[in-house]
């Protein structure tokens, strides 16, 4: 048995380490994905999602390589990154259904996932909004004499704005401790990546701002996983940022009204066939980590595991009405419970 | 008593804070080596060295936002618009990003920072280097607007704003920075955000106001024959509004005097508010006195015209006294 059940975002990120324990995250965040859609169509979620369902190896092969104190912001499409990063699937779920057991108390929504713990930033409804603020909080490590660094996520469809070239060019400047990792799944919204972008390799951009950069199968985690521990040690060494490129695959649409029918015929089934839960499985099949055909018997204990997470949501009631006031200032009521970075 | 420059009191604060507190940190735009457009920043380079006076590129969206990281991981991060129209490119790092951090971690991640920017017209600067803009961040759940209106006040509510648990946008008087003024300085000294002050005692009508409409409103009470009570507002978000509210309760009249133009002018939220609290202490209708709604014109006798001056607000307050009824403005109004 893993140890995926834990309620401590932290114990869930030190777990990641054990090699079943990857693939086992790469299935929940995949199970998750699926149970949100299921959610949507019972009623249960307002608004919008944003689904990573194709992108599990991008999420767990960074939140294996980087440690729970170092800083991460994220795009919207953060569920899988969340839970990756330690996030139970309760609090995700919790959020994305409204209810007080999310990990933003249900204030927040499916685009607002947050985890001091384990150095989770509120995830940003804006694109490219998480770029200069991961910035920021490299150089208050740097300020603050720890060798912590700050990953940034972003999509192909953030390399478009202007917080990318002036946060690749203000940490280029400063050498700052940051990995900026754009996940390019090929479409920024609707929208494919060869109608908004000139370059086929966002990472091209980075020689703009002399930084290195490097491009990344985003479908197996161990290649992820590589190419972060190599521009992570780099960062910690205070040598500067680092562009990571991750080549991969959203399988659903831009949001849950999203169809996606501006995909080509085929380019989907191209992808599923090198789905990156299957790539690990097998891998871990020959590592004697996995037994043979263990895959699916892993993937419906999960599943269970999702389900009673979201009986758990489902029972958990929505905040309370006074909790609209709380939280605007510190002059507002809930209090204040600073989460102190590296205080340790 | 010491005469000093206004942009003094900027510097003299800004030097304060940071030997007070390790973790403020400055950036913007030539603040460091060349000491700042305006010498606000002057000898902090020297005095606090390369990494906690940072000068940025021109990318006000990448500054603004390692602004609020850095507040979140624990850093006191100012940060200079050198004129506020440049926030214009930053505005979702402060507005959407910094305002939400505490509301969307439930308390447990914020952003205490502070932008301070030169603002507002009255030196030829043209149209985009000449508005105040306060109503881009008032009204902002989560950020909190003040207004420096002399050395005293720009010392006070600079030191505060450092010290606040939230972001809070200063906005500085570009006209003022070269005024001279008596003024000792007190490193104790603070003025509370949210806390406005009567400036000088008057019978007939309270004009709230703030920035350098304080000093117009000033002269404009001394020629005038109605006897005006004024308020220097400083904290426009969130107002004071008890000492605003009690002062109209004595006077019976209320008149805002605004260097923003009408329709988006903070006023309206003052007026508004007045005219419920003290719906039946009201001797006249409230008054607004503001700019017209176009872009700030560079031609000196227009700039001229287009500011509120003393006479124009004397003019108004006593035609206001005198009937009871708002007087129009003189700018002719969309029908």
């Amino acid at each position: 048995m893993t140890i995926s059940n834990s309620n401590s975002p932290i114990a869930r990120r030190e777990a990641l380490q054990d090699r079943l324990e990857q693939l086992t995250r790469m299935v929940e965040i995949r199970a998750v994905e699926e149970r949100i859609q299921k959610l949507f169509a019972e009623g249960h979620v307002r608004g919008s999602t944003h689904l990573a369902n194709g992108q599990e190896a991008v999420s767990v092969g960074i939140a294996r390589s980087i440690d729970p104190d170092d800083i991460v912001t994220c795009t919207y499409r953060g569920h899988g990154h969340a839970l990756a990063l330690g996030v139970t699937p309760a609090a995700v779920l919790g959020e994305i259904c409204g209810r007080v057991i999310g990990c933003a108390g249900g204030l927040g929504g499916s685009m607002h996932l947050v985890e001091p713990s384990v150095g989770l930033l509120p995830t940003a409804a804006i694109i490219g909004a998480g770029l200069p603020i991961a910035c920021g909080a490299a150089m208050a490590a740097r300020a603050r004499g720890n060798d912590r660094i700050a990953v940034s996520i972003f999509g192909d469809g953030s390399a478009n704005i202007g917080a990318f070239h002036e946060s690749l060019n203000f940490a280029a400047i400063r050498k700052l401790p940051v990995v900026f990792v754009c996940e390019n799944n090929l479409y920024g919204e609707y929208t494919r990546i060869q109608l908004s972008t000139p370059v086929e390799d966002i990472a091209v951009r980075a020689g703009s701002y002399n930084m290195p950069s490097d491009i990344v199968d985003g479908q197996d985690s161990d290649k992820v996983a590589e190419a972060m521990a190599k521009a992570v040690a780099r960062a910690r060494r205070g040598e500067g940022p680092t562009l990571v490129e991750m080549k991969t695959y959203r399988y659903s649409g831009h949001s849950r009204s999203d169809p996606a029918t501006y995909r080509p015929a085929g380019e989907l089934d191209a992808w599923l066939k090198r789905d990156p839960i299957d790539i690990l499985a097998n891998r871990l099949v020959g590592e004697n980590v996995l037994a043979e055909g263990g895959l699916d018997k892993l993937k419906a204990d999960v599943r269970d595991a999702v389900e009673a997470a979201t009986a758990e949501v489902l029972e958990s009631p929505g905040p309370a009405l006074d909790e609209i006031m709380s939280h605007v200032g510190a002059y507002s009521a809930g209090g204040d419970q600073r989460w102190n970075f590296w205080s340790k | 008593m010491a005469k000093i420059w206004i942009r003094q009191a900027v510097l003299r604060a800004l030097d304060d804070a940071m030997k007070d507190d390790p973790t403020v940190i400055m950036m913007g735009e030539d603040i460091a080596a060349a000491g700042g457009p305006f010498k606000v920043t002057e000898g902090l380079l020297a005095a606090h060295g390369p990494d906690r006076v940072i000068d940025t590129p021109i990318s006000e969206m990448a500054f603004m936002g390692a602004a609020v990281g850095a507040a979140v991981c624990g850093m006191k991060p100012v940060v200079e618009m050198m004129f506020i129209e440049f926030i214009g490119v930053a505005l979702d790092q402060l507005t959407t990003q910094a305002a939400t951090m505490r509301y969307l971690s439930r308390g447990q991640l914020t952003a205490p920072l502070v932008v301070r920017a030169s603002a507002g017209a009255g030196q030829g600067f043209g149209c985009q280097h000449s508005q105040m803009l306060d109503h881009w961040f008032r009204g902002t759940p989560g950020l909190k607007v003040a207004v420096t209106s002399n050395a005293r006040t720009t010392y006070g509510l600079l030191r505060s704003a450092i010290e606040d648990p939230d972001p809070v946008v200063i906005l500085e008087p570009r006209i003022l920075y070269a005024e001279r003024e008596e003024y000792e300085f007190d490193s104790s000294y603070r003025i509370p955000l949210g806390k406005a002050e009567i400036v000088r005692a008057g019978t007939d009508a309270t004009i709230v106001t703030c920035g350098s409409m304080v000093r117009v409103a000033l002269a404009a009470a001394e020629s005038s024959k109605a006897n005006i009570e004024v308020i220097d507002l400083l904290t426009l978000w969130p107002w004071d509004r008890k000492t605003v509210a009690e002062s109209v309760g004595r006077t019976g009249r209320l008149v805002t005097l605004e260097e923003a133009p009408a329709g988006s002018g903070w006023g309206g939220d003052v007026v508004s508010h007045i005219a419920v609290e003290k719906f039946g202490s009201l001797k006249a209708p409230p008054h607004r006195i503001t700019l017209p709604d176009a872009p700030v014109p560079y031609n000196g006798t227009l700039e001229a015209r287009f500011l509120p001056s003393p006479a124009y607000v004397a003019e108004q307050v006593e035609a206001l006294v005198s009937t009871n009824k708002s007087p129009a403005p003189w700018w002719r109004t969309a029908a």
